[in-house]
């Protein structure tokens, strides 16, 4: 297949690559951090879209497999002593576990009653993390130092875990694009369009639906262990915040969902206005209420996202564009 | 024998679909479908492509029982379907909807064969300078076709036509039975509904007719035709019993 020279693919991942490339050449802390958190969050809406935008299946829970993942990420680098990419991997697989325990019972479910379903997912883990006294019940857990000092202390370890947590956004992009231009991404986009049809011709829709779950849960796990390795600590408020999970919904809604480069873009600008708006005194309390607003007026106005309304537009740029 | 459907009932909550329905298809064969509106056609392809099991009987497809398998484990078997109310995948495009019948169909293709499979497809209905086109933006007539192409990219064994005529215009009907002839010459074996009696009794070698989900004849087209029971169970329905007896 001539699936590598398509450019849409190089663009998002170009786009990804040099920014790594270029905070790791600058070498600023802050600069790191506010990388950090763009990527992660293109990383998670990513992933998202994987479930979301090329299955059809809207999910209000996704940040469940980063708190769990994250959780227990966390517990194999600070309590087991794992280097912290294989901790990562540890928790990326269990959330895959837990997506397809979870996806058993509940990918049954269609359209609002599905949605529904994942805001319960999303309770109920923070409940059961919460009283969980391995991960530490309601205060949770601390990094053990010595984790830090195997990549040389502190400072060190914040810029290898910056390194792997670009290295995982560029594995989302590679794998949603792979996923997309496959067989497998054909037959998830029948299901979205319609889950009997797509049935009555040939595509396994329980099993196809559960395999994107599973591989759309995976990377929030790796990315929650890098986060909380990160900040040195993990609790159930910080791992379960469903705003959070709202917040990655409106990025996917507003680049475009099942574009390639949508949640890219999605996460970018919505990051961007949310630096913009925490520091604005007016804004302050009020980036929720105006990221529920910006998912209103996309819903109704430009359902394909930003991404996707320019596809619209500029049809000769459409290849560049994915 | 590519189907055999043995003493099949369908039961919806009281309603009786269907009752102690059997028949067989022959490799090569095309049978029609006939009966008056609500008798149990459509359901009865839905027990025999696996979206709905049946209440009892079976229903076997080249010596393999399939009673009960889901839609998708049929479709594999080789079995492919039209639906009469078209039900495109409306956010892709005509060559993308023609290529998931291709690649989750008998021959599960590749995606770039499936591509080529899905072209000749499109060109056998004349849908082909649609390819690129999304799906939902296509007319009714086109839509039949894309079912259509749809269900002949999978490469079945056994096609399935629901009312494939139903709701075209009298010249779209004449393009469209001339595809019709030009897949039965292929040689793929059908069975089919059809309203439009004129053209189900000319393209198939026998025609079964189900009357209040019962079988009450089968036979070559003339002997259905004339046969009372068939007149009388289109009775009720003054318009159709005009168009049989014009045969
Ligand atoms: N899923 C269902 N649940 C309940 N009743 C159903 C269901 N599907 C079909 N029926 C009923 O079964 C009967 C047969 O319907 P069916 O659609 O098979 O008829 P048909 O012969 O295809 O009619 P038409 O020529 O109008 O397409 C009808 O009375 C219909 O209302
Ligand atoms: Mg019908």
């Amino acid at each position: 297949m001539n699936a590598w020279r398509q450019p849409g693919f190089w663009v998002s991942f170009l786009l990804i690559f040099l920014a790594g490339v270029a905070v790791l050449v600058l070498r600023q802390d802050t600069l790191r951090e506010t990388a950090f958190t763009v990527l992660m969050f293109i990383a998670l809406a990513s992933s998202l879209n994987i479930l979301m935008g090329y299955t059809g299946y809207v999910n209000f829970g996704h940040i469940v497999f980063f708190g769990l993942g994250g959780y227990f990420g966390f517990y194999l680098v600070s309590e087991m002593g794992w280097p912290v990419y294989l901790a990562a991997l540890g928790g990326g697989v269990l959330s895959a576990v837990i997506a397809y325990i979870i996806g058993c019972a509940v990918l049954r479910l269609r359209g609002a009653y599905f949605a529904l379903a994942t805001i319960g997912v999303n309770e109920a883990a923070r409940a059961f993390v919460s009283n969980f006294e391995p991960f530490g019940g309601s205060t949770g857990l601390y990094v053990n130092f010595a984790a830090y000092d195997r990549y040389g202390g502190a400072a060190h370890a914040l810029w290898f875990t910056f390194i792997l947590l670009w290295l995982v956004t560029l594995a989302v992009v590679v794998t949603s694009y792979l996923v997309k231009r496959s067989r497998f991404g054909l037959g998830l986009s029948a299901i979205r369009e319609d889950e009997d049809t797509a049935m009555v011709m040939g595509v396994k829709a329980p099993q196809d639906k559960t395999k994107a779950f599973l591989i759309s849960a995976f990377f929030p796990g790796l990315i929650g262990t890098l986060y909380f390795f990160k900040n040195g600590n993990v609790e159930p408020d910080d791992a379960f915040r469903f705003q959070m999970s709202l917040e990655i919904l409106v990025m996917v809604m507003l680049g475009g969902k099942g574009l390639l480069l949508g949640p890219i873009a999605g996460a970018f600008a919505y990051e961007r206005l949310r630096g913009y708006l925490i520091i604005s005194p007016m804004f302050k309390d009020l980036h929720l209420a105006l990221s529920g607003l910006i998912l209103l007026l996309i819903v109704l106005f430009v359902p394909g996202g930003v991404v996707g309304w320019l596809r619209e537009r500029l049809p000769h740029y459409r290849r560049w564009l994915e | 024998m590519i189907l055999q459907v043995q003493e099949v009932h369908k039961r919806f909550g009281g309603l009786q679909a269907l009752t102690d329905v059997n028949f067989e298809i022959a490799p090569g064969e095309i049978m029609g479908l006939i009966g008056p509106n609500g008798a149990g056609k459509t359901t009865l392809f839905n027990v025999i492509n696996g979206v709905y099991p049946p209440t009892k009987g079976q229903v076997v497809f080249r010596e393999e029982k399939i009673t009960g398998l889901p839609p998708y484990e049929v479709a594999r078997r080789g079995l492919a379907r039209a639906h009469q109310v078209v039900r495109p995948l409306n956010d892709l495009t005509v060559r993308e909807n023609v290529m998931v019948g291709a690649c989750f169909g008998r021959e599960r293709l590749s995606l770039g064969k499936a591509a080529q499979k899905a072209d000749e497809a499109l060109a056998k209905v004349g849908l082909a300078d649609r390819a690129g086109q999304l799906a939902g933006s296509l007319n009714v007539a086109q839509k039949k076709r894309l079912e259509l192409a749809r269900a002949l990219a999978a490469n079945p064994y056994l096609l399935l036509l629901d009312e494939v005529l139903a709701g075209l215009t009298p010249s779209e009907i004449v393009g469209m039975m001339d595809t019709l002839r030009n897949i039965r010459d292929e040689g793929f074996t059908i069975l089919m509904i059809e309203h439009v009696m004129q053209a189900i009794m000319s393209i198939s070698d026998r025609i079964i007719v189900l009357d209040y989900g019962q079988l009450i004849a089968a036979g070559k087209p003339g002997e259905v035709a004339a046969n009372p029971l068939v007149i009388e169970a289109y009775l009720g329905d003054p318009d159709m019993t005009a168009r049989l007896m014009a045969e």
